[in-house]
């Protein structure tokens, strides 16, 4: 973990600010984070501190006001909209607290939308979708939809969706959010098999002590300020 | 092509809602198509009329007879290369309404002026022999299911015979094929020289003249030189192009054009918004969703293309069904009982005019949904 040199994500000084009718917001405030290639970190901090949004920034579904954002050396705070979209495709894999599934399209199909984007044929997409429902164990409920998933399955199909394309790095906000205790512990494993086992890098905002136990490293986001140690 | 899936699926998630709005626009194209067909007929002959051909009448209306002399007075005219004379006989087959127009002719001449009429060289043959011979197009054919060689008695409303009856007989000789889609395949022609004998009152007269030139481009001028020929004599002329004197006849009757493109205009507007109304709600049911799919990588480009293709998709359904069962409708043939349009058919223009149309009720009722699509902020879209 820290003793790697190889940093993917290196965030700097950078602050967000949102306009609530005349009244400016800085939700940041000047934030620094360094992560390296191969962690698992957990994100913490009480609700409205801005943890979705340094999620955000670093996976490129918005921009910094101030400071720079930098994967995998790219300062991706720099990229124009259409460019992020193509890198956010290639390089990001999001896991959301409520799934996030079209409820119009059967689990294999949502796996295999961010393939759409890919030059791949349907035979190809449809190896991908099958390794990734692999992965998570789902193979057998492809052709659910999403309404007819439990929710910790719901959640596997999403995960499958984030990891189909091999992306550089999985970007989880409160994945275990909505989950009861044993759905949790199903997606914590496979989240720290993922890390484990094929080096995925992972940052996940969680509201569980017990999900942050899994992960390499916890960082507590307060009132602007990133610290190791939650403050009082 | 394989975002169809997505598109489809999208569609068929409001069930109710896409099929009321297919139908709408099903029912809009319908009634765009067989409208078009409706026009066609009343502009009847106006698109087929020969650009070289003149129709000469009695100025004052066309009910009023003009000499038969008047057909060599006006092939001496400059510019003029034949004349030839039809007149209305306007009887009745076994009930009035079993309308079609009947025409005494000169068969020679009139065959040539109208080239239109396809015959069958014997039948042609037997036309020039047969004085109670008679042809009829197709269209009236197989409307009485005739055959040659049928002897098809006509009751005379105007035109009662020498020997008092009105009950005139004719031997079918022909049936005429039209050269194109557009040709009228109703008439009943027969033989000038038998009828001119047989009937009681009028000999030598004529209703109107079909007059060749020699330059369409002259035809103003010609159409003047007639008239002037005629001028200050008992039975003054009123000589105009073919596509002119039909477009009159039609006229008579309304314009008929107008009335169909004002109905299809509102027909068309109302789907606009029907559709536009569809897309919108669809649109505002989904921000969420959209917003995932540009979080997945999606541009906002992307998202805008995939909610006009889904817009298009349905004008693309509605609209194919309802131009198809206007065809299948259409394809059926005059539905007046009277048998009153000749030519009834689904122009091809019109066809293509349908399919232009489909897309830019898809465009412009995708328009402002797809526009709000385009701007969504990814993090806010997945904030709410
Ligand atoms: N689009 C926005 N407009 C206005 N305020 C926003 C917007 N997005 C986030 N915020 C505000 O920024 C702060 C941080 O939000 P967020 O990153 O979602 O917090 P967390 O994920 O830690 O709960 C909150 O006060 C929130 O209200
Ligand atoms: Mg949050």
């Amino acid at each position: 973990m820290s003793e790697s040199n190889n940093v993917l994500v290196r965030v700097h000084d950078v602050d967000k600010v949102f306009r609530r009718g005349s009244e400016e917001v800085h939700v940041l405030g000047g934030a620094h984070l360094e992560m390296p290639d191969g962690e698992f970190l957990a994100l913490m901090g009480p609700s409205g501190s801005g943890k979705s949004t340094l999620l955000n920034l670093i996976g490129g579904l918005d921009r910094p006001s101030e400071g720079t954002v930098e994967v995998g050396g790219l300062r991706i705070d720099r990229l124009s909209d259409r460019k992020l979209a193509g890198w956010r495709a290639r390089h990001i894999g999001l896991v959301f607290q409520f799934y996030n599934l079209l409820p119009v399209l059967t689990a294999e199909r949502n796996v295999e939308l961010p393939l759409l984007l890919t030059h791949l044929s349907r035979a190809e997409r449809r190896k991908h979708v099958a390794a990734a429902l692999g992965v998570v164990g789902l193979k057998d409920r492809s052709q659910h939809y999403p309404r007819q998933l439990s929710g910790g399955e719901q959640q596997r199909v999403g995960i499958a969706r984030a990891i189909v394309t091999d992306p550089t790095i999985l970007l989880c906000d409160e994945p275990t959010g909505d989950l009861d205790r044993t759905s949790s512990d199903e997606i914590l494993n496979l989240l720290s098999a993922l890390n484990e086992e094929q080096g995925k890098t992972i940052m996940m905002v969680t509201h569980d002590p017990h999900a942050a136990a899994r992960a390499s490293r916890t960082l507590y986001l307060d009132k602007g300020k990133l610290a190791t140690e939650p403050e009082e | 092509m394989k975002y169809l899936h997505l598109l489809w699926r999208n569609l068929t998630r409001k069930k109710l809602r896409t099929v009321l709005t297919v139908l709408a626009i099903l029912v809009a194209f319908l009634l765009f198509g067989y409208l078009s067909a409706v026009r066609q007929a009343f502009n009847m002959g106006i698109e087929v009329a020969g650009a070289d051909r003149l129709i000469v009448r009695h100025k004052v209306s066309i009910i009023q007879f003009l000499p038969i002399s008047y057909e060599r007075r006006m092939e001496q005219i400059e510019g003029v290369a034949d004349a030839v004379h039809q007149t209305w006989f306007g009887g009745v087959y076994q009930e009035p309404k079993n309308f079609f127009a009947q025409m005494p002719v000169e068969p020679v001449e009139f065959l040539e002026m109208y080239p239109e009429y396809v015959l069958e060289p014997p039948e042609y043959e037997a036309f020039l022999n047969t004085r109670t011979g008679a042809i009829t197009g197709v269209t009236t054919a197989e409307r009485f299911g005739w055959k040659v060689g049928d002897r098809i008695p006509i009751e005379a409303t105007i035109w009662s015979k020498k020997d008092g009856t009105r009950t005139w007989e004719f031997d079918l000789v022909g049936i005429y094929e039209g050269a194109e889609k557009g040709t009228d395949t109703t008439g009943f022609f027969f033989r000038y020289d038998y009828f001119d004998e047989a009937r009681a009152w009028g000999e030598g007269n004529v209703g109107w003249y079909t007059v060749r030139i020699d330059d369409p481009d002259r035809a103003a001028e010609i159409a003047e030189a007639i008239d002037r020929e005629f001028a200050n004599s008992p039975a003054e002329t009123k000589a105009e192009p073919e596509g002119a004197f039909m477009q009159g006849f039609a006229k008579q009757i309304g314009d008929v054009a107008a009335i169909v493109t004002a109905i299809v205009t509102m027909a068309f507007f109302t789907m606009l918004l029907v559709t536009g109304n569809t897309m919108a709600q669809s649109v505002r049911e989904r921000i969420g969703e959209l917003g995932v799919l540009k979080a997945l990588g999606f541009t906002h480009r992307g998202v805008l293309g995939l909610v006009l293709a889904e817009s298009c998709l349905i004008a693309v359904l509605g609209g194919a069904l309802g131009l198809a069962l206007a065809a299948w409708l259409v394809s059926f043939g005059d539905p007046t009982p009277t048998a009153s349009l000749p030519i009834f058919y689904f122009p091809a223009r019109d066809v293509v005019i349908g399919v232009v149309l489909i897309f830019l009720l898809g465009l412009a009722a995708g328009f402002f949904p797809a526009l709000r699509a385009l701007r969504l902020q990814t993090a806010d879209a997945l904030r709410r």
